[in-house]
Order: structure tokens, then C-alpha cells, then sequence
């Protein structure tokens, strides 16, 4: 990192740098018929260029719009930087929403182009044309099923290109002026975030804003050119962004691009990625498959890692801390590297990660130690899109797992009285696209953005956050109530996947539990219980019996902590479904909309208050080809026990 | 290799077929055609020789009386291994896969008429055989990526679920680079979201590849929306043939279908 990158105030600038130092190092990879297929930086940097000039042959201006909607494939990549090399503005969406969540995006920024990447983004783009008019171009990277499509907005990528190099050839200084005409106080992007209410905003991020950030990251974690990261999340993340697109442009590391989003696993263990990102509930996901895995194994090998497991719980994270460690656990922790840690990681495809962060949701901490535990420096973070990612990241050495970590170099923090945290930090949003009051209440005078979190800094330096200030509440006797605290505690069993708490301005507290399908289901299939598909498994008394031990043992923790005691959680039901973004229950980012819920389960949340055994429920879904459909099932709702504080104490 | 659907001229002529068992006889003075690139269903109750047709034409059952024309080749009698040279390749109603075997290694064998080496060269892996090998495996990448099975490339046919080895019999029928493929029931036992995969599976590959396809299934609903023209046997004989609407409103396929009062 020692690389001098001063007058390098784009993204473009940086790209035409890296291709005159490392033109021959790899940039990008891609599976491609089963075989990783290598573009270096010299490569991208003349792809960019093609693509640059051919949307300017096709009437592309400065301070155009131009949206990019796909999986992580090297073109829509370089479609961003040639969008930014013509002084433009990348707008990326989420590759899987549905056609109408895209039309309020293209109407709002007034997006002429879009850089596409198959058949089934194009129907979606022309299915909202008519409510769209300024979309005029529309360029496809796969061809594949669009033979018959005549519509006139519509090119192949391919021929693009073709006429970018007629018109590099008939204006060869074209390119390089426009890239010198680009500041780094221009827009880099627009990052439309997850609307939870009305419409969604679109955050405009400068140059000099996701640089910065990125820089003051990959130095503080040491990355360089040698570093690989596997792009699997979508790219219309900024997280996503900011590791497979503003990181490497400032290191000059390389990405790979999975084959699909079902081989996420097997290319990961392919590539051996060293720096890589997982939210909270991949790292679950990957934990459950490893636990399921070990108890089909033989006697010896479940036994081998019990033990080794128990020696990494006591002293693996000390190790990775470099704190104090006696002998002979520092001697079996070698040995376990040696059978059971070392191999596991491999199966994760984490042998060579050096740093790994968590961030978007509360982690739960015996997750979190189990991948500290096994030598991996998982840490986590603390940003959003309004702030280029890095606000709070944990150092080497200083890793808990209730904290964010201290503040990243130029950020300053400080509350409101009611505990909201502000951030000021070069990172910060220039604005909210055509919404100066949506920026003026986000972001104040002296330039503090409000990020509507609620939380404290501990004596070590460290944010913690507790919940989303407006969603911290009281019950009806004054008890602070934080629903989403309840909801990660319900979270870290295993058998839960998502929970959603009520109680605000009610006399106790309640809750809805979504289970993990695949964890229960095994826990099922282990006990013979028969059941024909996640309705049926959600209604069996045995898994109400299961779930109501998970919890009371939330309960006995909640009684535990004084301030919170109170709204311990007295009755719960099992939905009948599974909560799902297509249905409105979940952000894309799958964050529960608690508000949604509680309006359109109503009637549950009444039965939950007024004692009844059980409720008739009928709801819609809608199915991934649009249809709409509807279940109904008869829902039991099972009260839990809750504790004394007392009887708490004498358990613990 | 993409080539532009143009329904052409006739590929398969079938010619007054019959077939018996012993004194069953499984089809009754059959005859059609199939022209090229076109999806041509063969439907019927059961029992009325669909499958049995679609083994005559790739030359597993060799018929008493009649004759097949392929390609402009009359013959009243071929040997199945004839008929795949020709460029015909199948799937089965009951899948027909190595369940030990990887996708990947399953679809391999899709390959094997085009392999030029000989089995020593073969089991040495030396020069040619190894270029050959991996040219082979290019072409069965290209079909992977096509059927969209990436993420199962190297996990045991038997360990899949139904659907999905449905799609990897399809893929090794489509290595072969057939000019025609016979799908025997392609989407039986699937559920809704399945069948609809097959759908767009089977119009995709008679789009990009261009080849004809021969099908007998029983969904009505996928034979009327995806094919040209539609073959109704009954009891061995052809009792109709046309285009879906044609068919539909026949009486003699609606009495087949529901029944005749007596």
C-alpha cells in the first residue's frame, strides 16, 4: 500500500494507472464453461474504453444515468467504469427484484441506458417500458433467447463494443479527454437503498467519498494486489460494490465471479479467496451444513470433533488475539489445526483468508467464536450506504462479539440524547437523488449524518448498537422494549430463521417464528416425525414443543439483564409460511419488516394478545413467476414461560 | 451454432408401420412425417404405442411392415446404434442414467459415438486422446451451461432428485448433437415449476440448436403450448394429426380421450 495514487481522484484514473503498473496482473475472473477464465488490467482497461466509446457513439452524455442490472459478471463491472470514464452515473439494482420495484428507480433518475446482463432482466425492462419513456437503449450481455426480440431499444453487449471501436478509431482522443474531465467531487453512483417505508432513495456516493473509504480500509487491513475476493452478493450492494469494485480499483486486487449463485460454495473452495465478506446469516448457513454434515459422520470423526471443537471454543480465539495461552492447549490446538481446523476451513474454502468481516445484521456470538475459534479473523463492521461502508471496524487483536469496533481512521461519532449515533466522515452521501428534504433531515448543517440507530460507545472505544432508535419502544408499563434485540437472541438457535417481536405500546411482549426449514426438517427426519412440507412442519406439536424451549431459554437470558427483563416474550406462533422478500415480509436485504407484518398478519397479532389457543389464517403469496396464490392453515399460538430475575440468577 | 428456426422439410417420413408382439399388435399401419426443426408430439390413452413408435423410429423394435425414412435414407430395419450415427438420440421414460456416476461423467458418455481414439489410447491418456478428451469436454461444458446444471457437475446422478435428472438425461441426449431427439415423456412426475423448466428447457434447444424433436407426453397443456403439430395414436393406429387446434377439436380424440357413451 505503498503506492502513490495522489491525482488518482476517479475510478477511471485508477484504472488507466493499474494498467500501466500491474497491466499484466489479474483483474477479474470469471467461470466460464467450468474453467476460470483470467482478464488483467490492461485487459479491462481496453474493454472499458470500448464499451465508453460505444455508448458515446450512441448520444451518452455527461451526467447521464445508466443502470446496471445482473449478477457479478466482469462486463456489468466494466459497464460502471465506462459509465464513470464519460462522466456518467452508474445506477446498479438488485438483480432479482421484481419488474415494478425497477420502475420507480429508472422514472425517478430519468435513466436513459441500461447495461444488462440476460433474457430475464431485458423482459423485466420491457415489461415497465411503457410507464418508462426515457429508457431508450437497453444492452444485453447474454444472448441467449433473444433471437426473436425485435424491439428497437434493445443491442447485444457484442455490438456495443463493435461500434466503440469505430468510434475510438474515428476519435482516438476521445476517451482519454473525457476520463481527464472527471473530478473526484463527481458522482461515482447512485445506491438506491432498501425502501422499509414509501419509496426507496437513491444515495449519491462522489469519487472522493467511496476512494477515501476504501482506502482507509485496505490500509488498515494491509490488503494488496495479491489479495482475491469472491464477488457472490449482489452487486447492487454497496458493500458488494466497495469489495469487488472501489477496493480493487485502489489496490489492484483481483475478483472472481462465481459460475452461478449455486456453485457460490465449490467456487470458493476453487479460488481460496483472502479477504472475503459473509453477512451473518451465509456464515449460518455454511455453519449449519458443517453441524448436519458431522452428525451423519462415523462415531470416531463426530467424537474427534467434539473435542477438538471444545478445544477451540476454550483457547482458538486467545490465539487468534495473540493473548496468553498455556502449553498444552497451545499443543492440542496445533493438533487440531493439523486434523480437524485446518481441513474445515479448507471445506469452507477459507484457507487463505486473512481478514473476513460480518456486518448488516447482529451476529450470534457462538457463531462468531466458532469461526474465530477455528482460526479464521472473522471481525465485523459497522457502515451503510449513505457512509460508503466504513464507519466502525474492528482491529486485529481487539475482536468482541457484541461491539463494532472503534471508529475507522476520519470518521468522528457522537449521540443524540436519545441515543441516536451521528457519523461525520469523508465517506459521507453527497445526497439523496431529487429529495433535499429526505437529505436535509438525514444529514444536518455541520454535516452529521443521523443514521437512525441507537447505540453507545463502551469503555474500550467501541460501537455497539442496539436497535433503530425509532423501533427502541416501551411497553405499555414502561419497560424498554427492543424488538430486533429479542428477534437476534431468538435468531442465534439454530432452529429459527427469522422472528419478528410485537409489544410496543402492548402489556407484554409476543412474537412470530419463522423456522429454519433445513435444520428443523433434520431435527424431524432424526425423530421419525413425518410432515409434507414447511406448513405442516411449522404445525406439529413436537416443533412447537422445540420451539418453545428456545424461547424460554431467551426468557431466562432476558431476565438476566435488569433493564430488559420486563419484556421477556409470554406467547408465540409459528407462521405458516416462510417469510419471503417477493411477498413484501423482507427488504432484498432480508431484514423483517416488522411494521408490514404486524399490518398484514393483524389477526394474528390480535390472537396473540386476546388468549386464544389458536386462529385461522389465509394469506397470499406470490410465487417467483408472478402469480399470486394463497395458503390458509389453522395456527396454534403456545405460551412460554417466563423468568424471575432471581430464579434466573440461581440457574446461571 | 445458433441457427434460425425455419420449420423445414421433412426430416422423418414414416411409412405404414406395424409392429406386433407375437399376437399383439402394438401398432396398426402407422404412418407421418416430421419435418425439420419442428416439435412434433405423439400423444394417446395408454397402451396406444407411443413409446413403442419412438423405438421403432431409433431402431430398438424393428416393425413387421413399413418403412422409415431419415435424412432421405429408406430403411425398413436399422440397428439403434445406426440410428444414433445418424443423428438421432433419445431420452427414456424411466431415466436411463449411471447413478454412480457423476453429471459430468454421465453426459461424457453422451459424446462417445465422437470419440476418434481407440481404447488403448484412451485408457493411456496420451497425446490425441487427451486433445480429444478435452475438445469433448468443451462441448459437454457448453451443454451444461445451457441445461443451467453448473452446480451439480460433479455430484452422483443417484443422489439427485427426479427433476433434475430429468434435465441430465436431456443433456447427454444433447451431446450427442443430434439433428433429432426423441423426449419419451420428458416431464412426467415433475411438479408444476419443473415442467415449466422443461418447457423452456426443450423450446430453447429447438430454438438455438435447431433440432427436431419428437415428443410423447402426457400434459396436454405443455403439448398444445409448445408443439408444431400433434400425432394421435389409439390401440396402435393413428386416429388424428394436425396442429394442436386441429387435434383438440377432433371428435375421434375427444371420444378417445373421455370416452363413448354405449
Amino acid at each position: 500500500m505503498s503506492e502513490d495514487l495522489s491525482g488518482l481522484d476517479t475510478f477511471p484514473k485508477l484504472l488507466a494507472h493499474h494498467a500501466q503498473v500491474r497491466g499484466a496482473r489479474p483483474a477479474i475472473r470469471e467461470k466460464d464453461l467450468g474453467i476460470w477464465q483470467t482478464h488483467t488490467w490492461g485487459d479491462v482497461a481496453r474493454e472499458v474504453r470500448r464499451i465508453a466509446c460505444g455508448l458515446a457513439a450512441l448520444g451518452f452524455r455527461r451526467g447521464d444515468h445508466l443502470a446496471v442490472i445482473g449478477d457479478n459478471r466482469p462486463r456489468m463491472y466494466w459497464a460502471v467504469c465506462a459509465t464513470q470514464a464519460l462522466g456518467g452515473i452508474p445506477v446498479p439494482m438488485y438483480q432479482d427484484a421484481v419488474a415494478t420495484e425497477m420502475a420507480y428507480p429508472i422514472q425517478n433518475a430519468e435513466i436513459g441506458f441500461a447495461v444488462v446482463e440476460d433474457q430475464e432482466q431485458v423482459d423485466k425492462l420491457l415489461e415497465i417500458l411503457p410507464q418508462c419513456p426515457s429508457l431508450k437503449r437497453i444492452f444485453y450481455d447474454e444472448s441467449r433467447g433473444m433471437r426473436h426480440y425485435t424491439q428497437e431499444q434493445l443491442m447485444e453487449y457484442e455490438k456495443l463494443t463493435a461500434l466503440g471501436d469505430e468510434y475510438d478509431k474515428a476519435h482516438p482522443d476521445f476517451y482519454p479527454a473525457e476520463v481527464a474531465k472527471g473530478s473526484g467531487a463527481d458522482t461515482a453512483g447512485m445506491f438506491f437503498t432498501s425502501g422499509t417505508t414509501s419509496h426507496p432513495k437513491g444515495v449519491v456516493l462522489t469519487h472522493a467519498a467511496l476512494i477515501d473509504r476504501a482506502l482507509a480500509a485496505a490500509k488498515m487491513e494491509g490488503l494488496d494486489e495479491t489479495d482475491e475476493v469472491l464477488a457472490y452478493l449482489p452487486p447492487a450492494w454497496i458493500g458488494q460494490n466497495i469489495f469487488s469494485y472501489a477496493q480493487p480499483f485502489v489496490t489492484g486486487y483481483c475478483i472472481c465471479c462465481p459460475e452461478s449463485s449455486e456453485t457460490v460454495m465449490s467456487d470458493m473452495r476453487e479460488i481460496g479467496p483472502t479477504y472475503y465478506f459473509a453477512p451473518p446469516r451465509v456464515l449460518e448457513a455454511m455453519l449449519t451444513q458443517v453441524s448436519i454434515r458431522m452428525e451423519d459422520a462415523s462415531a470416531l470423526k463426530r467424537g474427534l470433533y467434539g473435542y477438538f471443537m471444545a478445544v477451540a471454543g476454550r483457547v482458538g480465539g486467545a490465539i487468534l488475539d495473540g493473548k496468553p495461552v498455556g502449553g498444552f492447549d497451545r499443543l492440542m490446538y496445533a493438533l487440531g489445526d493439523l486434523v480437524m481446523y485446518g481441513p474445515l476451513r479448507n471445506v469452507l474454502g477459507m484457507s487463505r483468508v486473512h481478514v473476513a468481516y460480518t456486518a448488516g445484521e447482529a451476529i450470534g456470538p457462538d457463531l462468531f467464536r466458532f469461526y474465530r475459534s477455528i482460526g479464521i479473523n472473522l471481525k465485523q463492521l459497522y457502515g451503510s450506504t449513505e457512509t460508503s461502508v466504513f464507519v466502525c471496524i474492528q482491529p486485529d487483536g481487539q475482536v468482541k462479539a457484541d461491539t463494532v469496533g472503534p471508529a475507522v481512521a476520519g470518521v468522528e461519532l457522537k449521540f443524540t440524547p436519545q441515543r441516536e449515533l451521528l457519523i461525520r466522515s469523508p465517506g459521507l452521501f453527497k445526497e439523496y437523488y431529487k429529495n433535499p428534504q429526505a437529505t436535509a433531515e438525514a444529514k444536518d448543517a455541520e454535516g452529521w449524518f443521523h443514521t437512525g440507530d441507537a447505540g453507545f460507545v463502551d469503555p474500550d472505544g467501541h460501537l455497539k448498537i442496539i436497535d433503530r432508535v425509532k423501533d427502541v419502544g416501551t411497553l405499555n408499563d414502561g419497560t424498554l422494549f427492543a424488538p430486533k434485540y429479542l428477534e437476534n437472541k431468538l435468531k442465534f438457535f439454530p432452529y429459527i430463521k427469522e422472528a419478528v417481536a410485537f409489544g410496543q405500546d402492548r402489556d407484554k411482549a409476543c412474537a412470530f417464528i419463522n423456522l429454519d426449514a433445513e435444520a428443523v426438517g433434520n431435527w424431524a427426519e432424526k425423530r421419525n416425525l413425518s410432515y409434507s412440507g414447511y406448513t405442516d412442519l411449522a404445525s406439529q406439536d413436537a416443533v412447537y414443543d422445540l420451539i418453545r424451549e428456545c424461547v424460554e431459554k431467551v426468557n431466562a437470558d432476558l431476565a438476566l439483564e435488569p433493564e430488559i427483563a420486563g419484556s421477556q416474550i409470554h406467547r408465540f406462533l409459528i407462521l405458516h409460511k416462510e417469510m419471503d422478500a417477493d411477498d413484501g415480509e423482507l427488504t432484498r436485504t432480508r431484514k423483517v419488516r416488522r411494521g408490514y407484518i404486524g399490518e398484514k398478519y393483524a389477526t394474528l397479532v390480535a390472537a396473540l394478545y386476546d388468549g386464544r389457543s389458536s386462529v385461522h389464517v389465509e394469506a397470499q403469496v406470490r410465487y417467483e413467476d408472478g402469480r399470486t396464490g394463497s395458503i390458509s392453515a389453522d395456527l396454534k399460538i403456545c405460551d412460554a414461560k417466563t423468568s424471575s430475575p432471581q430464579a434466573a440468577k440461581r440457574a446461571a | 451454432m445458433s441457427q434460425t428456426r425455419n420449420v423445414g422439410d421433412v426430416i422423418l417420413n414414416v411409412e405404414n408401420v406395424s409392429l406386433a408382439f407375437g399376437g399383439v399388435k402394438a401398432i396398426t399401419e402407422v404412418s407421418f412425417d416430421v419435418r425439420e426443426h419442428e416439435i412434433r408430439a405423439i400423444i394417446g390413452p395408454n397402451g396406444a404405442g407411443k413409446s413403442s413408435m419412438l423405438n421403432v423410429i431409433n431402431g430398438v423394435y424393428h416393425p413387421q411392415q413399413g418403412s422409415i425414412t431419415f435424412k432421405g435414407l429408406t430403411r425398413s430395419d436399422v440397428d439403434s446404434h445406426e440410428a444414433a450415427k445418424q443423428g438421432i438420440a433419445r431420452t427414456f421414460q424411466n431415466i436411463a442414467l449411471f447413478k454412480g456416476m457423476t453429471v459430468l461423467d454421465n453426459i461424457m458418455t453422451g459424446r462417445n459415438l465422437k470419440m476418434r481414439c481407440n481404447f488403448l489410447q484412451q485408457a493411456l491418456w496420451i497425446g490425441p486422446a487427451r486433445r480429444e478428451e478435452m475438445e469433448h469436454r468443451r462441448q459437454v461444458e457448453e451443454v451444461i451451461d445451457f441445461l443451467e446444471i453448473q452446480h451439480i457437475r460433479k455430484t452422483p446422478v443417484g443422489r439427485l432428485p427426479y427433476g433434475l435428472q430429468k434435465r441430465v438425461e436431456l443433456a447427454r441426449a444433447l451431446a450427442a448433437e443430434p439433428e433429432m431427439l426423441l423426449l419419451d415423456e420428458p416431464m412426467a412426475g415433475m411438479n408444476v415449476e419443473e415442467k415449466q423448466d422443461m418447457c423452456r428447457f426443450v423450446l430453447d434447444v429447438n430454438d438455438h440448436f435447431g433440432t427436431t424433436i419428437v415428443l410423447i407426453e402426457h400434459d396436454m397443456g405443455v403439448v398444445m403450448d409448445i408443439s408444431d403439430r400433434v400425432v394421435v395414436l389409439e390401440y396402435g393406429r393413428k386416429i388424428a394429426d394436425g396442429t394442436p387446434d386441429e387435434v383438440r377439436g377432433n371428435q375421434k380424440v375427444i371420444d378417445a380421450y373421455l370416452g363413448v357413451a354405449h
